[in-house]
């Protein structure tokens, strides 16, 4: 109990010295001249935020930048080695790649599921429900995603896994590397201690890509679920009174309607996709074919100590995460100009 | 006593009439919306997400030798509960997970965190919309631009100014803080990561707060301080609410950032399961119990704000 009660006064204390350090530079500043006390005091509420995100954001992503150019110690200049490093080298390469898969089969689908059930759910009388049940993995953390869908691709030699239970009764599936009918679907580090080499093959990346979808279909949910909702009655009975099945209001009147959040759940997704680290390095460390961009620079830069490669892999994230930003950017801007503003 | 005016009487009967044809009618529309087979798939989609939870939060009350030899369905033809393995991930002393001791660093870290990055943020969000000053749009344009930058850029530099502080030649910028593995640490990087998105949606929010009442406070002799803790902070609560919830459900769940600033001492719950899952190797049966102690507060913070989670996410989603 010691414990806490320190570090409540610890945090207590530190917070309480930010807000005294705050209120007397506010007084100080009282004491300026008239024509620069108005300037001064909003600095004053600006500078802590300003601060933090110019020593934690700004600086770092523009030393990062400078890092990529240097070589592993961070020593000697190199320009662009780095980048060809990446595209060259048939390790990371192949986590560009998965990164790749993982945006472009992610996002479908996430963006599928979430509409399917926001057009699907409304109206019917489970549909808070059932939005809850799909958002609810979304309030869990991505490691604790992986260590549910754990229990659900696990293979011999323990037989609990629930895809196994499920695919054992089908008749045709190869046999896998388990043996005995079951399937080591995900070649995981050390999940009942089992160690398959490093080069077994298979469904890795996918069965990876669909925790993340499991992961993320809420939020896209409840987000087109919201912006179906906010169609105005009048269009869709517009549409009804012109004799179109529900069907052809859905494709002509609500998705048209509703394309720049189309937009925005795809760069969500997308960017969450890039940044893809979590559910990796908790099931399967990014062995296996399965390390993806963000994995690989974690394992590169804090577990081999290689500052350079580490940095250019980050670098690569922020151009992948760039023109997507831009082009949700414009669809947010054109959408707003339709709407008049 | 006298009983109400009739006419009142009929125009509230009227209303109500109104309202629940109304309600009738919206669940007619929609219901013709949805049609069986997308009712179905709702049906079936609904159980594809929930089973998986489902099927950890039984493992996790069974025996270990059931866990270890059967899956979770099994649990429904021979239902035996225990609360052995909570018991044993919470348990103190030598070789037991204590896990406890890293759900309150979970704590310890995500609550400062969050005051941390709200406090401040909405401090600026008053300063970006209601007083004036050279390069204020510059400022706040500056500071959304940074919701583009990914983490992992920030990480490695970040991690050295901590370990060694900022030199330019011979002169410190920056103090070497030794902040490596330190609380402290994890207290800034999750407050300078979140900030941008936090300014962002505080920003907007209370720059729409009517002006009339500025200018009320203004002309009845109210500065700066005053109306920001007067006015903004209790206006500002719905937003601050939501945006709490989004930052204090992403930090309780965030691993990179206590990955690498938090030491092995400080790991949040999440870091620890996340260690737990790579090297448990025979006794996985804990695994299970360790996943819902590490789930319990973001989920009951999930079921009981919904509604506020919900908006934050809203309202973040409009981000570029």
């Amino acid at each position: 109990m010691g414990d806490i009660v320190s570090a409540i006064v610890v945090t207590v204390i530190a917070l309480a010295a930010l807000a005294a350090l705050l209120a007397a530079m506010y007084w100080v500043v009282g004491r300026l001249p008239k024509r620069w006390r108005e300037g001064a005091r909003a600095w004053v509420f600006l500078f802590p935020a300003a601060v933090a995100v110019t020593i934690g954001l700004l600086v770092p992503a523009i030393r990062t930048i400078y890092l990529s150019l240097l070589d592993d110690n961070g020593e000697k200049f190199v320009g662009f080695d780095n980048y060809v490093d990446v595209f060259t080298t048939t390790g990371t390469r192949l986590t560009v790649f998965n990164s790749l898969s993982w945006v472009l089969v992610g996002t479908l689908a996430t963006v599928a599921v979430g509409l399917a059930m926001a057009r699907f759910a409304d109206g019917m009388r489970i549909e808070s429900a059932a939005k809850s049940a799909i958002f609810l993995p979304g309030a869990i953390s991505l490691v604790g995603t992986g260590l549910i869908w754990g229990f659900v691709y696990a293979g011999p030699p323990f037989d609990v896994g629930l895809l196994n239970a499920v695919t054992e009764g089908i008749p045709g599936l190869p046999d896998g590397w388990g043996g005995g009918g079951d399937r080591l679907w995900l070649l995981e580090r050390g999940f009942g201690g089992v160690e398959p080499p490093d080069s077994a093959p298979g469904v890795n990346t996918f069965l990876l890509i669909v925790v993340f979808i499991w992961a993320q279909a809420g939020i896209s949910t409840v987000i087109f679920s919201a912006a179906i909702k906010g169609v105005p009655d009048s269009l869709i009975e517009a549409a009804k009174v012109d004799g179109a099945t529900d069907q052809q209001t859905f494709y002509r009147v609500t998705l048209p309607y509703i394309r720049s959040t189309i937009v925005t759940v795809a760069t969500l997704t997308t960017v969450a996709g890039l940044k893809a680290f979590d559910i990796v390095a908790a099931t399967t460390g990014g062995r296996f074919g399965t390390s993806t961009i963000a994995n690989e620079f974690y394992v590169i830069r804090f577990v081999q100590g290689r500052s350079g490669v580490g940095a250019t892999l980050a670098v690569l994230i922020f151009i992948l995460v760039i023109p997507v930003m831009i082009l949700n950017r414009r669809a947010q801007a054109r959408a707003e100009e339709m709407m008049g503003g | 006593m006298t009983a109400p005016k009739p006419s009142l009487v009929q125009g509230l009967r009227a209303r109500r009439a109104k309202k629940r044809h109304e309600a009738s009618l919206g669940r007619s529309a929609a219901a013709t919306l949805s049609s069986k087979p997308g009712q179905l798939l709702v049906y079936l989609l609904v159980f594809l997400w929930t089973i998986p939870t489902f099927g950890i939060f039984i493992s996790s009350f069974r025996p270990e030798i059931d866990v270890k030899t059967s899956g979770w369905w099994n649990w429904f033809a021979d239902p035996s509960l225990t609360l052995d393995n909570y018991r044993s991930v919470l348990s103190s002393g030598p070789g037991q997970d204590d896990l406890w001791t890293f759900f309150l660093n979970s704590v310890r870290i995500t609550v400062p965190s969050v005051i941390l990055s709200v406090g401040l943020g909405l401090m600026a969000a008053y300063a970006l919309s209601w007083m004036k000053f050279r390069g204020r749009d510059w400022i706040f344009v500056g500071i959304v631009g940074l919701l583009m930058v990914p983490l992992q850029m920030a990480l490695i530099p970040m991690l050295q100014l901590f370990s060694g502080g900022a030199h330019i030649g011979s002169v410190t910028i920056f103090p070497d803080l030794d902040l490596t593995g330190e609380v402290y640490g994890v207290w800034l990087a999750h407050t300078a990561f979140g900030l941008p998105l936090v300014v962002f949606i505080l920003r907007n929010f209370v720059a729409a707060l009517p002006r009339d009442i500025f200018e009320a406070a203004r002309v009845d002799g109210a500065g700066h301080l005053t109306i920001f803790l007067r006015l903004v902070v209790p206006l500002s609560v719905p937003a601050v609410a939501s945006v709490s919830i989004f930052q204090f459900m992403w930090i309780w769940n965030d691993y990179l950032i206590a990955l690498i600033f938090a030491g092995r001492e400080n790991a949040p719950i999440v870091r620890q399961l996340a260690t737990l899952t790579g090297t448990r190797g025979q006794s996985y049966h804990l695994l299970t119990a360790a996943g819902m102690v590490s789930m319990v507060v973001p989920v009951a913070v999930f079921f009981a704000l919904q509604r506020f989670f919900v908006r934050g996410l809203l309202a973040g989603a409009v981000k570029g």
